[in-house]
């Protein structure tokens, strides 16, 4: 006997730490103790553990056992600690080798029956084994698939307890039982949305696509069905592919928000809609000892759809500008600080005015001039400011009915290449700076010697800028537009034209 | 006498006899007071030990040590106090101690001894 030592890993948020778990028996009467912060859920564990291995047909010694998980001063909630528990007072016990204990992370929650139970947040815990030095980790049988998409680790899947013990050396006969399984849910669904569908609009669709091309947020301004949703809905299908971080990262956080993972990371990226009730910490994401995600996290790498959006809460709003302008969500609670990726493009869809007809050509606004100003007035400047693209769009026309039933569409499959196309164009361009995408790029960069563009390519915008109709920090966001512009039509520099083009997209709206 | 009784004496027996070979000197057993009963009381050197013997026939009810309860090792610690205050001759210091006597049909009882329980 003596003290045994075990690993799992504690999270928070997206940020794991390795939590090292000690057992010690000692001669006292026959109790069992977990200290070291442990929330209601672990607290429960003795009674799980304890069950567990007597079902497991093991035993444990009738002395007092206790169990702390240090560091002391770290919260640690949830049940995914079970296993760890078990293994490290089997260890203590002498019923298993206590020297290859130490070198496992051990996740999974016990049932009664000394089963497995698969736990929410696998990935995350196994990246964060993996990045500590400890390649071996033992999961539920159930949690196997999803902790071996992370690279570099050795997983040992486990269906019991029983199992678990077998594999540190206890001396027993295997006994095969059903293990414990998530529901297998194919997470990529066919998107059979194509912009095909979106009859008129060309400039709107030629928007989606400069937003997905320069990675730009985007804002639609139109009266009820001029198709605003329709649009943001293809946004996600034109995005290229994620790369494998991204993908981890995405996967990442649809395993702590519990939602079905697959048996390959996600490489779409994903579109996230919440409703305009939405609350703060629904959004940004929140909770007072398990921090969860939110929407705006797991639309991390795709797209983020507001619809409605002067009908949000303003500070529900406002709660975003901090992820749009460093990328990462975080929240702070009194005890701990929680991050997650932030990296979401970010699409406003509103109507004009209360009624929703404000500009409308084919019918008559009636709201009152304060009620309008109002309205949009409840999406705040700092707000705005972020936004690159802010586009009107229109109720489709017969004419343009005509048109497009005759002519050529855009389809998705087409707009998809261009973007990719030029997402590599300004890939090459930025290598050796730490941007990848046109929006990210900061205006002084632009504006610098080497990308300066001529007068006479810039006169519109110099005239905008006299005139006070664009800010400077509008002025950037233009230049930026316009090399994406650029990029899209593989020129190497954007021309006065695509200037132009970048001043409508800007200023669409007024 | 019921046959659980008949058990509870002999596991005294067994446990005085398993505390003398451990060097334990037994100067009372059974000593009654209103609160209750103090199975054994030994001397080791100058500590005064108090034992509480739990005796079974099979482990089907949960291991003998588990039917000390912290209920039970308070009226425990009360007793002591109370035998302390009879016999003011023993000066040292005291601790409880905790016997469990499991026979389970071999020829040989399972005699468990826990010192300074808590």
């Amino acid at each position: 006997m003596g003290v045994v030592r075990t690993r799992a890993v504690a999270l928070l948020g997206m940020d794991g730490s390795i939590v090292e778990i000690e057992a010690d028996y000692s001669s006292q009467l026959p109790s069992f103790v977990i200290i070291g912060l442990p929330d209601a859920a672990l607290g429960e564990a003795k009674d799980r553990v304890q069950t567990a291995v007597a079902n497991s047909g093991l035993e444990l010694p009738s002395r007092r056992l206790t169990v702390n998980l240090s560091p002391a001063s770290l919260p640690k909630h949830g049940s995914g600690f079970d296993l760890a528990i078990a293994i490290a007072a089997l260890g203590a016990a002498g019923k298993i080798d206590p020297t290859t204990t130490e070198k496992v992370v051990h996740l999974g929650e016990l049932g009664l029956d000394g089963r497995l139970r698969p736990i929410p947040g696998i990935l995350p815990a196994v990246a964060t084994a993996v990045a500590a030095g400890i390649e071996t980790v033992m999961v539920p049988s159930g949690n196997a698939r999803e902790a071996e998409l992370v690279p570099n680790a050795r997983i040992v899947p486990v269906a019991s307890l029983r199992d678990a013990a077998i594999w540190h050396g206890a001396q027993l006969e295997p006994v095969a039982v059903d293990p414990i399984l998530n529901s297998t849910v194919s997470v990529e669904e066919s998107r059979q949305i194509d912009f095909a569908d979106v009859v008129g609009g060309t400039d709107a669709i030629e928007a989606m696509v400069v937003a997905a091309a320069g990675g730009h947020h985007a804002m639609l301004l139109g009266p009820p069905g001029s198709g605003k949703t329709m649009l943001a809905e293809r946004l996600p299908g034109i995005l290229p592919d994620l790369d494998v971080h991204a993908a981890l990262e995405v996967s990442s956080v649809r395993s702590l928000s519990g939602m079905a993972v697959g048996d390959r990371l996600q490489s779409r990226p994903p579109f996230e809609a919440p409703h305009h009730t939405a609350t703060a910490a629904s959004l940004i994401g929140g909770g007072s000892r398990n921090i969860r995600p939110g929407a705006a996290a797991r639309a991390s790498g795709g797209v983020l759809f507001l619809d409605e959006a002067p009908e949000f809460n303003s500070s529900v709003l406002d709660s975003l500008r901090q992820p749009l302008e460093s990328g990462v969500i975080t929240i702070n609670r009194a005890n701990a600080v929680a991050h997650f990726p932030g990296k979401f493009q970010l699409l406003l869809a509103a109507n004009p005015c209360p009624c929703g007809q404000y500009g409308a050509r084919d019918s008559e606004c009636t709201c009152p001039p304060a009620a309008r100003r109002r309205y949009l007035g409840r999406l705040s400047g700092p707000l705005l400011d972020r936004i690159d693209i802010q586009l009107r769009v229109e109720r489709v026309t017969t004419a343009a009915l005509r048109i497009s039933t005759e002519g050529p569409r855009i389809t998705t499959a087409v707009a998809k290449t261009r973007v990719q196309e030029a997402r590599a164009a300004s890939k090459s361009r930025l290598e050796g700076t730490p941007w990848d995408r046109n929006s990210m790029v900061p205006g002084s960069w632009l504006r610098g010697s080497k990308f300066r563009l001529e007068p006479n390519r810039t006169r519109s915008l110099d005239r905008a800028l006299e005139r006070g109709g664009i800010t400077m920090r509008g002025y950037d966001r233009v230049l930026r537009l316009a090399w994406t512009l650029a990029d899209l039509e593989a020129a190497t520099r954007p021309t006065s034209d695509h200037i132009g083009r970048a001043l409508y997209l800007r200023k669409g709206i007024m | 006498m019921a046959i659980k009784d008949e058990l509870g004496r002999l596991g005294e027996t067994i446990a005085a006899g398993y505390l003398e070979r451990c060097g334990l000197r037994i100067i009372d057993r059974n000593w009654r007071c209103k609160q209750g009963e103090l199975d054994l009381v030994a001397i080791d050197g100058t500590q005064t030990v108090f034992v509480e013997v739990k005796a079974r026939s099979s482990v089907a009810f949960g291991h003998p040590f588990e039917a000390i309860t912290p209920v039970k090792l308070r009226r425990l610690r009360a007793l002591a106090g109370q035998w302390r205050e009879q016999h003011p001759e023993a000066t040292g210091g005291y601790r409880i101690d905790a016997v469990a006597v499991l026979w389970e049909g071999e020829p040989q009882p399972k005699v468990e001894h826990l010192k300074g329980i808590r």
